[in-house]
């Protein structure tokens, strides 16, 4: 998860853009590979070597990562690469660009690569939780791979020092509840030193809403991307949990909080229990001077939490020889072991339940049990929120949950005005 | 305090309105204050960037010093690169807009044609209309040829500054007739003259202007987010920008690291030549 | 005649270069966007048609529109006549011999120098609820935790003085400059006249200093309408739009929906916002210059 609808792009708006001619060798196929990572950091040495480790074993396919920068900037390279007429042959986009990436015609899925019972087996040995918004109208579109979840963490020392028992976080709603409560500590004047719980609500509050939406029994949006259904009950339901934790009984700051600093106030034991993403754990690890617990989202009427993070596409601009060497790659890449290594090494959840069976996954978690966590929510996760227009349609979501955070609408109301935005701009779409 | 009441002495040309006694000590710690808040920022800046990360947020005396926030920041983005693109794209503009502000400057100060105030009128449009307002339309344009994701794509909306072609005009406007004429009388052509007489007189504005195109540029952020994808072409704000937001959110010590870092270049250069430039306004008659 | 042909010729040669880029990136874009407001956006399979004022329909229904107008006055309204009020202050406070006067010019100067993506991110910490800079000395006094930010009530008013901040000691030099640049005898004449100070001001020094106010002026409105890059890193627009300006949201709607007809309306309701303020201040302007 990052700050994505900071350039958060869909369709592009060029006609043609300079992209470097991606020259096609005669003999070997060649893979032009966008990656949406800053150049220079860790990810890209790693794919680097998978990208040579995968070349050795396939001379005839050259593989060439380009380091694209952020999501935002990724698609809308690829985008504008693909209606000059060369775009890469494969990408990690967002997986909730896929309605975008379909209605500007520029992927193909990958079921036509799908032949033997070997790769069915494949298809299938995914989280459900990440397919979910890798599949709409039967067909796989994309394949998950850089993935990611919202979990609960928790100061240990904060917990004893409230007489709780620092091992056990809570697991149902009304637990999370009253351990706020207990966690929530005022001065003399009553002002609060520090408080029970945050969920963070700047920039984009669905993607952490979706968990307690999710934990209230609703679905957001249809699989077909093309209805929401942000007024049900069970959505209604959730919001009103949310803004009751920070209004009614003062445990969680009120108005918006902010994603960037969530974490901090978590180090500055200005907040014993944070929602945010698995992505933060080496960040934690690193920067909390106490001990912290990490555990799955608690429980509504059921557990639950969005995935976020990307996936691989395929460019339907491609030659099919190019198509074939890239599914090549993605199955090479997605092997159990693989997966497991890259989760290892990058902190991103691993993508098929196989790859925690793996040696390496083993180690890996001996030494640190909390990256477990990610993988012990996802049988109940789902797909994170993504509909055509998927930028306006989370919009108006947004909009309405900080209306209701900072008091200017109910709950209902919010999610009533949020629904009939999200209903205009999509009825164009059924 | 009798000071403050009495006349000043008629003898030295001092400014009889200039505060004196309990007015002037009233007056500098009014301007002393003021200015602590509008420096608090960078003073925040600087006791983020030399401190380890646990004293971001709080302020210690006894907090250790370190360098670790500026190699930590250096390392974690291409900053040399950013720094490069930066440097070429503030002297491109620059360079551009002094001379194609000089030529049109010296056209509308001292040519005499027809269709002059029309042209002048379409200039001073660019002062109001200014480029940040047609994002989407510029962006169209330069996708058009070509140009996305390099540093002239960052440059050219910004090459004709109405602001500095008005600001030469109007220095252009100063230069006495006679000197003009003279030198024509010797037999130079119109460059001669403009290269030879206009330009020499209007250095200050040059230098005004100069400050204040380099500061702005270097400094913008919307128009290059939206052209450049690559480090090849991205400048510092937008390196900066790509650094900072995280997902694991805000690390202050680093960004401010990164900031002071960033900045310097211009931080130091102003600290230097801060007299010149307050002078060079001044004589560049920009008041 | 031929005279005034060979003139035309030169004066437009030398003019060409810098109005051919004005035309290509200011009058062109100005023009496409208007025209382009009455077509639809071009999707994969339906190319761009001619909609007539729907865009514009669509423009008045929309509520976020109306927010980002209503914010952009506000912040117009916060900005522009404080950060001038302040400029010219501080000009005048530097003009004196009050003690530490290079280093308090510096102190007013350094926020012109600073990048304001980079400053957000500060102003951001010094905002931040129950340990963020302000909050530890509002806490000092005992006053209760404000979510700056965080509020509808007061995100608005916390980005319009990042905005003062920014822009006022880049005005004060303007004013510095041109307070210099008064002849000292106007002072010693109105000092033999017994003129008080204020009245010095009043009757001098502020009508002597009215082409810097105007041009000053000139430059905070569009800042009023350009400066948008701490909404990036501090609000992205919210709480609910509550800091969403006309700019940010232009942006939105061209680069993040990507409905660049839809953007080129709202781009051509801050075009014409900035020429009604240009004609009038040029009325303004007009005015004040017969009244002298």
């Amino acid at each position: 998860m990052d700050r994505r609808e900071f350039l958060g792009g869909t369709a592009a708006l060029a006609g043609a853009t300079a992209l470097p001619g991606i020259a096609r060798a005669q003999g070997a196929t060649e893979l032009s590979f966008f990656y949406p990572v800053a150049v220079g950091g860790p990810i890209t040495k790693l794919i680097d070597a998978y990208a040579a480790g995968f070349e050795k074993e396939n001379p005839s396919i050259k593989l060439k990562p380009i380091y694209a920068g952020t999501y935002q900037e990724t698609i809308v390279k690829a985008l504008t690469a693909h209606k000059s007429g060369t775009p890469p042959v494969l990408s990690v986009l967002l997986s909730t660009d896929m309605y975008t990436l379909i209605d500007e015609e520029a992927i193909v899925p990958f079921d036509d690569f799908i032949k033997t019972d070997e790769d069915k087996k494949w298809l299938s040995s995914f989280f459900p939780g990440f397919m979910e918004n890798s599949q709409t109208g039967g067909k796989t579109w994309g394949i998950p791979f850089q993935r990611s979840t919202v979990v609960l963490y928790w100061n240990k020392e904060l917990f004893k020092e409230a007489g709780l028992d620092p091992e056990r976080p809570p697991k149902t709603w009304a637990e999370q509840l009253e351990f706020a409560q207990k966690l929530t500590k005022r001065d003399a004047a009553g002002n609060v030193t520090q408080w029970g719980i945050q969920i963070p609500s700047s920039g984009f509050p669905y993607w952490l809403f979706q968990g307690l939406s999710t934990q209230a029994g609703a679905i957001l949006a249809n699989p077909a991307g093309d209805k929401t259904d942000y007024a049900n009950p069970g959505v209604v339901e959730a919001l009103q949990y949310w803004v009751d934790l920070a209004q009614k009984h003062k445990v969680h700051p009120p108005g918006i909080v902010e994603w960037g600093t969530t974490p901090r106030d978590f180090f500055e034991r200005k907040v014993a229990m944070m929602w945010t993403t698995t992505g933060n754990l080496t960040n934690v690890r690193a920067n909390a001077k106490f001990p912290f617990g990490v555990a799955v989202l608690p429980a509504g009427k059921k557990p639950g939490s969005p995935t976020g993070g990307g996936n691989f596409y395929l460019s339907k601009k491609a030659t099919k020889a190019e198509q074939e060497a890239a599914f090549k790659f993605v199955r090479w890449i997605t092997t159990p072991e693989r997966a497991a290594q890259w989760s290892a090494e990058t902190g991103y959840v691993a993508v098929t339940p196989a790859s925690y069976e793996t040696e390496a996954m083993k180690k890996y978690v001996a030494d640190f049990p909390q990256a477990l966590v990610a993988r012990d929510q996802l049988p109940s996760a789902v797909a994170e929120l993504s509909t055509h227009e998927n930028q306006r349609v989370t919009k108006a979501l947004n909009d309405g949950l900080q209306a209701a955070l900072t008091g200017t609408k109910t709950p209902q109301k919010a999610m009533e005005d949020a629904q009939a935005e999200a209903e205009r701009i999509l009825k164009a779409y059924r | 305090m009798s000071a403050a009441t009495q006349p000043a002495p008629a003898a030295t040309r001092t400014d009889p309105y200039a505060p004196k006694g309990l007015a002037l000590t009233l007056e500098s710690t009014g301007a002393i204050l003021l200015a602590l808040i509008w420096v608090l920022p960078l003073a925040y800046a600087v006791w983020a960037a030399f401190h380890p990360a646990e004293y971001t947020t709080r302020f210690v005396l006894t907090a250790p010093l370190t360098l670790d926030n500026f190699t930590r920041a250096w390392a974690a983005a291409p900053f040399a690169r950013y720094f490069l693109n930066t440097f070429i794209l503030v002297t491109l503009i620059l360079a551009f807009q002094i001379v194609l502000g000089t030529l049109a400057a010296y056209a509308l100060a001292r040519q005499d044609f027809w269709g002059r105030d029309v042209a002048f009128v379409l200039i001073l449009a660019q002062l109001m209309i200014m480029p940040d307002a047609l994002i989407v339309e510029n962006y169209r344009t330069l996708a058009k040829v070509n140009l996305i994701d390099t540093i002239p794509a960052i440059a050219l909306p910004y090459i004709a500054s109405a602001f500095g072609i008005f600001l030469l005009r109007q220095t252009f406007k100063t230069v006495p007739k006679e000197l003009d004429d003279a030198a024509r009388v010797e037999g130079a052509s119109p460059l001669q003259v403009l290269m030879k007489v206009y330009v020499p007189l209007a250095k200050p504005t040059y230098v005004a202007y100069g400050l204040v195109s380099v500061s702005y540029h270097w400094n913008n952020f919307l128009w290059p987010l939206l052209v450049t994808n690559s480090v090849e072409s991205r400048p510092l704000t937008v390196g900066l920008q790509v650094f900072s937001s995280a997902d694991q959110g805000i690390d202050w010590a680093v960004i401010c690291a990164a900031t002071l870092m960033t900045s310097a270049p211009l931080l130091v250069g102003f600290l230097l030549f801060q007299r010149q430039f307050v002078q060079s306004f001044m004589r560049a008659g920009i008041k | 005649m031929t005279n005034r042909a060979t003139a035309t010729i030169h004066g437009w040669l030398l003019l060409l270069p810098a109005m051919a880029c004005l035309a290509l990136f200011t009058h062109w874009p100005a023009v496409a966007s208007f025209i382009e407001s009455f077509y639809s956006t071009p999707k994969a399979r339906r190319p761009a048609r001619f909609i007539g004022l729907e865009n514009y329909q669509q423009m008045l229904a929309d509520p976020i529109f109306w927010k980002a107008m209503s914010n952009n006055l506000w912040f117009a309204l916060g900005t522009i006549p404080t950060s001038i009020a302040l400029a010219l202050l501080m000009a005048v406070w530097v003009n004196d011999k009050i003690a530490g006067r290079t280093l308090v010019r510096m102190a007013f100067f350094t926020p012109t120098i600073l990048p304001m993506i980079a400053v957000a991110n500060i102003w951001l910490f010094f905002y931040t609820p129950q340990y963020g800079l302000l909050e530890q000395i509002t806490g000092l006094f005992g006053a209760r935790s404000t979510n700056w930010l965080g509020s509808q009530d007061t995100a608005l008013y916390a980005i319009t003085i990042v905005a003062i901040w920014k822009e006022a000691g880049f005005f004060m030099i303007f004013y510095l400059a041109a307070l210099q640049a008064i002849p000292p005898s106007l002072g010693e004449a109105a000092a033999i006249e017994g003129a008080s100070r204020w009245t010095f001001f009043r009757r001098i020094q502020f009508p002597l200093l009215m082409p810097t106010t105007l041009f000053v002026l000139i430059n905070a409105v569009i800042n009023a309408f350009r400066m948008v890059d701490h909404v990036f890193v501090m609000t992205r627009g919210g709480p609910d739009n509550a800091t969403t300006l006309l700019l940010f949201y232009i942006y939105q709607v061209g680069f993040g929906f990507w409905d660049t007809a839809y953007a080129a309306t709202l781009t051509c309701v801050l075009l014409a916002l900035l020429a009604l303020v240009a004609f009038v201040q040029y009325g303004w302007l007009e005015r004040r210059t017969h009244y002298q």
